[in-house]
């Protein structure tokens, strides 16, 4: 496989951040926008319920330390999602000035302007809450684990993370798209969350007997493990050399940003289109992949991708092949050389229509890569295992309210119990389930 | 179809247009009241004479931001011109030869003596100047030695030395007041004993502008230390407005007004001259934005004479004098309430917070689902939902709610103060209901007919219920 033909230079700019921050003008004139709402929208919509007019306001008036703090209070991983959250379905979605003047205030942008000011000043705004004696081990490092873990720091009870792989992170590290998230910020964002005093365990994967022994040792344990790898297609010339996963293809981006190591076809087919899909996509047009085609089984109207990444990927010069299934993949020595598809269509009407195979519509896309993007599966290994732990279609059953499992004692929250959602929503099922786990603890008596 | 005719006498002062230049940086000097002509301002009031040119300080100015907004409040500690005499004069003559048409007003302030001020007025209409400004005003530095101010305040001086202008003056001469005094009338009065032939108002407000929260200086600052300015600019409107009102509507006075004051668009022109103003002034617009902005003064101007269909000035000057009178004569029978437009309202909550917490507690908040609330939205293209990615986000909703606002009429009682928060233009607006008697009644009237038993005490507006305890 080959490696990028750009230079240096044009890599870097490439995977430059696709929204510089705002110079301190720009924040101020946004923020003098907002209308500083009561019971504001955007920050119902906000699922960790950051107080944005708040926060707006605080930078309007130059505290933009107090800002930090305002959406840091609320979400700890601020910074990330400042960068990686779909605005346009949360907060902006609800702003009220799309009402008025047909744009919303750019709060993702504003957050990151006071998230990133206390970043490059080392501002720290929580403490550790006095000592419980309480002990809580947390299994996954993701931003749900993560933001539970600061959390029961903040009300003083002893954390430890346990973390399979070499870094802590989760997503936030190796799998959001390289130009809304570096690795470097990641790790810096984790930083404080770390300094609160959290016993954190890399190179540790848990298994069901470990989890056993930590229900054992521990008052309470909190599973975020995420998703595991993405789905196989089972079609044949799958295994071959040039077929990639799209996690994998992503996750050498963030490796040192040495994008000039990272693998990339010339001419690449990305099956599927979700964010994910999207993401894989423009990050190869961005790698100097000279061709770049997403392949979807149904059509444009029914992409799962956010209407901003969809447009991204447009606007990078991505192509789309609508309606057509991928039926195998060819190759030369197992490397792959193309892949074969049949067009499909819809049959019947509404929400009753079915996809169906036209028949000897079959073709063949010449390619020297693919990435398949069809969406994470559960860690079955380690889940199917853990006794007493039920779970709906894969995803870990909670109660909604106290994000209790079905076995007493461990919690859950993320992507694991909701199938993938996004980084905000671990962030504040970690934030919700602590809470729920300091009053677990409490009823539990010393 | 209406020409309208743009061209005003104030105080036997012709000009092309209303739109006159106050005394200030920028009448500094004949090159910069050229300039101001070429674009289209009527009239110029030089920045003020005296005999020996000042020293300034430096800095000078400071200016008030409000969220985002630049210079909606501006203030100076700079003095009077710091150009000789003969210099000025040279420079009036040659301006006033190049525009015969245009005002060109001398603005003066000298020593507080006869026989100076005698000389001062005699060399400077030999300039051909259309007329004398006398500066009573500058509140800073100049009152310090007996001028500006020191005379503004105090209607004797202000009378004698209008008195001894006016002994001498061929052109006609106007008094500017400075707002500085309780009952600016007072000094208008002593203008008018004098024989001033007119007046003009505002000058600036003593103020500091702000202290600077690293240095802890005051603002503007001239090696770490300040001093009392003058206040002007926008913010100022409000104040000039009314006391340019209440020297058109004394009986005493009857005097031609110019008016200044916080002029920054067409429509604070004519507001002044509504309330009595026969030409306007400005400074700090123009400091701000430059000669041009006189284009925007005099085309909205003329716009809205056309629309309303007056023809001249005149039509229109003083019209909204009669309108401002005493409390005690406003008719307490008259009454509006608040009235939400639903299909405007973007759900901010703003009017609720406003009333809720800083009025009458008269907005009520309802909730909607949002599939409801979508439902009805019937094709209200700005409020409706976007939908990425498959989900559906809602301008003004979270949560699955969206809040809906309803004015208690009951309680309501017209302050207006949801409609001036409101942020889309018509959604709130303040309607005309019952009156609460039969007929007016003012506070005068009801006096009367209490204390001759002919009514009984009548009931304010109830407070809606809002019991302490829920608090707690
Ligand atoms: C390609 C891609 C792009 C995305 N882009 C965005 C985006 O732009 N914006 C957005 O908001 N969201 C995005 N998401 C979704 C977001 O990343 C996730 O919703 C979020 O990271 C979930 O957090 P989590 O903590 O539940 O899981 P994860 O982030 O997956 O973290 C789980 C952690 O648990 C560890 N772990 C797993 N098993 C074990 C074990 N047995 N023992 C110990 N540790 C274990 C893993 O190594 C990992 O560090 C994206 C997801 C993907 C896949
Ligand atoms: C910097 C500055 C200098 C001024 N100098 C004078 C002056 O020399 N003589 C005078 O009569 N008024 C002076 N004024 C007052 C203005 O003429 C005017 O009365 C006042 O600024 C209000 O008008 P505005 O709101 O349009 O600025 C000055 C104002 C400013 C801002
Ligand atoms: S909804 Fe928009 S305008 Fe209102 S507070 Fe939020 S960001 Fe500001
Ligand atoms: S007019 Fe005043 S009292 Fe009436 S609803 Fe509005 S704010 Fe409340
Ligand atoms: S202030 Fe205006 S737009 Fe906002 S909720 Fe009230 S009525 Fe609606």
């Amino acid at each position: 496989m080959q490696s990028s033909p750009l230079t240096t230079d044009q890599l870097q700019a490439n995977f430059a951040d696709l929204h510089p921050n705002y110079t301190r003008d720009e924040a101020a004139f946004e923020a003098s926008r907002c209308l500083f709402c009561y019971d504001a929208p955007c920050t119902r919509a906000c699922p960790t319920h950051i107080d944005v007019p708040r926060f707006i306001r605080q930078i309007l008036h130059d505290n933009v330390g107090g800002a930090a703090k305002t959406i840091l209070d609320a979400n700890i991983f601020g910074g990330s999602c400042a960068r990686a959250c779909p605005t346009e379905v949360l907060c902006e979605g609800a702003c009220v000035d799309n009402a008025r003047a047909g744009a919303p205030i750019e709060i993702g942008r504003l957050q990151r302007y006071a998230t990133d000011y206390a970043m490059e000043r080392n501002l720290r705004f929580f403490a550790p809450g006095k000592d419980t004696g309480r002990k809580v081990a947390i299994i996954g490092s993701g931003p749900a684990g993560l933001s539970c873990a600061h959390e029961l720091r903040r009300l003083g009870h002893k954390v430890t993370v346990f973390e399979s792989r070499d870094v802590p992170g989760g997503l936030n590290t190796f799998g959001i798209a390289a130009y809304k998230i570096t690795r470097e910020m990641s790790l810096a964002e984790i930083q404080p969350i770390l300094e609160m005093g959290v016993d954190l365990k890399l190179n540790t994967p848990v298994d069901a007997a470990k989890v056993e022994s930590l229900l054992a040792d521990n008052d309470a344990v909190f599973l975020a493990i995420g998703l595991g790898q993405t789905q196989r297609l089972k079609l044949p010339g799958e295994h071959m050399e040039g077929v990639w996963e799209a996690l994998e293809f992503i996750e050498q981006l963030h490796d040192k940003r040495e994008f000039e190591k990272c693998t990339i076809g010339r001419n690449v087919i990305v099956i599927g289109c979700g964010n994910t899909a999207i993401d894989a996509a423009t990050q190869a047009i961005r790698l100097g992949a000279e061709k770049v085609t997403i392949a979807y089984r149904r059509g444009e109207d029914a992409k799962s991708a956010y209407n901003y990444e969809y447009d991204l990927g447009k606007s990078d010069g991505v192509q789309f092949e609508w309606y057509v299934q991928p039926m195998g993949f060819v190759g030369l020595n197992d490397r792959v050389t193309g892949a074969t598809f049949v067009r499909t269509q819809l049959q019947g009407e509404g929400r009753k229509a079915e996809l169906v195979p036209i028949a000897d519509s079959e073709f063949t896309i010449e390619c020297d890569m693919v990435i398949k993007a069809l969406g994470q599966t559960p860690v079955d290994e380690l889940l199917s295992k853990v006794q007493g732990v039920e779970r709906d279609r894969g995803a870990v059953r909670i109660n909604s309210e106290t994000y209790q499992t079905t076995r007493r004692g461990l919690f859950a929250g993320g992507d694991c119990t909701s199938k993938g959602k996004e980084i905000v929503n671990a962030v504040q099922d970690g934030k919700m389930a602590a809470r729920s786990i300091n009053r677990h603890l409490d009823s539990k008596g010393k | 179809m209406i020409i309208p005719d743009l061209s005003t006498n104030c105080a036997g002062i012709k000009s092309p247009n209303p739109f006159w230049l106050a005394s200030g940086p920028p009448t500094n000097t004949g090159y910069q009241i050229a300039r101001a002509f070429e674009a289209g301002w009527g009239g110029a009031v030089w920045k003020t004479l005296t005999h020996d040119p000042i020293l300034n300080v430096s800095s000078r100015y400071g200016a008030l931001d409000h969220d985002g907004r630049k210079v909606v409040g501006f203030n100076n500690i700079e003095l009077i011109t710091d150009r000789s005499l003969e210099e000025n004069l040279a420079e009036i003559r040659e301006v006033k030869r190049l525009f015969p048409k245009h005002a060109v007003i001398a603005s003066l302030m000298v020593e507080s003596k006869r026989e100076v001020w005698h000389d001062a007025v005699k060399r400077t209409e030999d300039s051909g100047c259309d007329g004398l400004e006398l500066n009573f005003g500058c509140p800073h530095g100049m009152s310090e030695r007996g001028m500006g101010s020191a005379v503004g305040q105090v209607p004797e001086y202000a009378e004698m030395i209008t008195g001894w202008v006016k002994e001498v003056a061929r052109t006609p001469v106007l008094v500017k007041l400075t707002p500085n005094i309780t009952d600016v009338r007072v000094v208008g009065r002593a203008a008018k004993r004098g024989n001033a032939d007119g007046v003009s108002l505002i000058n600036t407000i003593n103020s500091i502008m702000g202290v600077d929260l690293d240095t802890l200086a005051p603002k503007p600052q001239v090696g770490g230390r300040g001093s009392h300015g003058g206040y002007c600019g926008p913010a100022v409107k409000p104040i000039a407005l009314n006391m340019v009102q209440s020297i058109a509507a004394d009986k005493q006075i009857q005097l031609p007004i110019s008016g200044i004051g916080g002029i920054q668009n067409w429509q604070d022109a004519v507001e002044h001259m509504l309330l009595g103003a026969s030409s306007v002034q400005v400074c700090t617009a123009v400091m701000h934005y430059g000669f041009r902005i006189v284009e925007h003064l005099i085309s909205g101007m003329e716009n809205w004479m056309r629309e309303k269909g007056y023809g001249k000035l005149e039509d229109f000057i003083g019209l909204s004098v009669p309108r401002v009178g005493d409390w005690a004569d406003l008719d307490l029978m008259y009454r509006v309430v608040a009235d939400i437009d639903q299909e405007k309202c973007i759900h901010c909550g703003l009017c609720y917070s406003a009333c809720e917490e800083g009025a009458h507690q008269s907005i009520d908040i309802t909730t909607v689902s949002e599939d409801d609330y979508v439902a009805s939205l019937n094709g209200n293209a700005l409020k409706a939902p976007v939908v990425s990615g498959g989900v559906r986000a809602i301008p003004g909703a979270g949560d699955n709610r969206v809040n809906i606002f309803t004015v208690n009429d009951e309680t309501c009682v017209g302050c207006n103060m949801c409609s001036l928060v409101c942020p889309v233009t018509g959604c709130i607006t303040m309607v005309e209901v019952d009156p609460r008697g039969p007929e007016p009644l003012s506070w005068r009237q009801y006096q009367q007919k209490l204390a001759a038993g002919e009514m009984g005490r009548l009931k304010p507006i109830p407070h809606a219920h809002r019991p302490l305890g829920n608090l707690y």
